[in-house]
């Protein structure tokens, strides 16, 4: 089962790290130098905003692209060009093609997932939208123009399902992924839909569920109407995806087209339910999860109040509970999809953040967590980053 | 003619809460806006030209919910965020 890499292997980078926190009252940015013991917090740049995710771009270190939107104002993008010093608006942001009078479109309500494009086309970035829409631009985030291949596909209302098929904040296209061998290789993940994948960058689509459950449908094993939570694919073994699904923990060797339930080797009493997943760097065999109750009437919350993350070393055939430094008891938090991230360092850094606004954070893989910032907003994003 | 904008808006409008902005419609005076705001308009309006659902245009203290809404040339043109939240 072990994984090999097919891409160039990446040395750590024993780099300062930054933390580009988005919450549902704006962006904040949490820095350490290289050792990272101490931590600054920056921010809030745009404060009272709700921001879905803020993201670097690897190819060039300092654009950034963040997604906004405020309870009364429609949704947006900013963008930054000098590490997040100033922000301009996209000119023309993520939108569904407007219908002829008197019948009834799609209103893209927010921008929930941004993902930079292939390494051999700088400028290109997708992003993810609630209702599910896919969109892409070819200008760092100036301007954004709707993936026809996907939100107009003649089976798009069925893949997606209707508006109370979704989460309580709205249905969403998440989990954008590039393969970095092939440009138009494009994978997305839907709440609720599936994951889907594409080969000729986007023109269509093909679903890609076998193996997954569906526990919420008369049939376990549809086709589509999955609800992925989070997909990752790892970047030096891209035929290595994993997911944390609404039911359960999945990987797949993509030469295989088939999820296997990785997460009926977690503790019984935890169960495999969760938001986030996080890859190692390096190893695509080593996977964290931050597990939450998902029994009875769904609390989301740590299992029993006593969070931890669990990590497999050996792609899921045993987890280990890392919870060194976490509340024991009556910690109520949850972590959503897009709150858990690692650096590139040799012992990987790991960092949290939950609805409570509290970032946790481990410089050795997850062996000891300490706090490192409360008391921020409702914490929506946290990507681990190099900003120099 | 004059246009109020809420606060919401003011970083479009480098801090103005009280515009000049032409057209025969509300569409078209948003229109206008949006050429000497840019950005302004898609805040307010979605991709399918209905008003958004947290703001109010009213036109002469009349609330106005399409955006056909034909305008004179000494209409007030009032843009609020309605009440929500908590």
């Amino acid at each position: 089962m072990a994984a090999k890499s097919t891409q160039k292997p990446s040395a750590p980078v024993a780099a300062p790290v930054t933390l580009l926190v988005a919450t549902r009252k704006g962006a904040f940015f949490i820095k350490t130098d290289k050792t990272r013991k101490a931590w600054k917090i920056r921010g809030p740049v745009f404060l009272g905003h709700i921001v879905h995710h803020v993201l670097l771009d690897p190819r060039d270190q300092r654009t950034l692209l963040l997604a906004a939107r405020t309870g009364h104002l429609g949704p947006t993008v900013f963008r930054s060009t000098d590490k997040g010093k100033t922000w301009t608006e996209a000119s023309r942001p993520p939108a569904f093609a407007k219908v002829p009078e008197g019948e009834k479109g799609r209103v893209v309500d927010h921008t929930f997932w941004l993902t930079p494009g292939h390494a051999s086309e700088p400028g290109v970035w997708y992003a993810g939208t609630s209702p599910q829409g896919l969109f892409r631009s070819e200008d760092a985030g100036a301007t954004w123009s709707s993936v026809a291949g996907f939100n107009d596909h003649v089976m798009y209302t069925k893949w997606t399902g209707g508006d109370q098929d979704g989460t309580p904040d709205g249905p969403k296209l998440h989990s954008i992924l590039v393969d970095p061998r092939d440009a138009n290789h494009l994978y997305i993940g839907m709440s609720s839909g599936g994951v889907f994948e594409s080969h000729d960058r986007g023109k269509d689509w093909q679903p890609l569920n076998a193996g997954c459950r569906a526990d919420f449908r008369p049939d376990v094993y549809p086709e589509y109407g999955h609800d992925p939570h989070c997909v990752r694919m790892h970047p030096l073994a891209p035929d290595i995806l994993y997911q944390q699904n609404h039911c359960g923990i999945y990987r797949m060797d993509r030469n295989e087209a088939k999820w296997v339930r990785i997460g009926e080797r977690m503790p019984k009493t935890i169960g495999d339910i969760g938001f986030p997943m996080v890859l190692h760097p390096r190893d695509p065999d080593t996977a964290w999860v931050f597990p939450m109750d998902g029994t009875a009437v769904w609390p989301r919350t740590s299992p029993g109040g006593k969070p931890a993350t669990y990590v497999t070393r050996n792609a899921g055939r045993t987890w280990q509970r890392q919870d060194k430094g976490l509340p024991a008891s009556q910690a109520w938090f949850t972590v959503k999809r897009q709150c858990m991230s690692c650096d590139r360092h040799k012992n990987a850094g790991l960092y949290f953040g939950t609805t409570s606004g509290e970032i946790w954070a481990s410089r050795n893989e997850g062996e000891k967590w300490s706090c490192i910032a409360k008391h921020l907003p409702h914490i929506y994003a946290v990507e681990a980053v190099d900003l120099g | 003619m004059k246009v109020l904008i809420p606060t919401p808006l003011h970083d479009y409008t480098k801090g103005q809460s009280q515009v000049q902005a032409s057209g025969s419609s509300i569409a078209e005076v948003l229109a206008d806006l949006d050429r000497k705001y840019p950005g302004i308009r898609f805040r307010m309006v979605d991709e399918q030209d209905s008003i958004r659902g947290h703001m109010r245009v009213f036109v002469n203290g009349e609330d106005q919910r399409e955006i056909n809404t034909p305008l004179k040339v000494d209409d007030e043109v009032m843009i609020v965020q309605a009440l929500s939240g908590g």
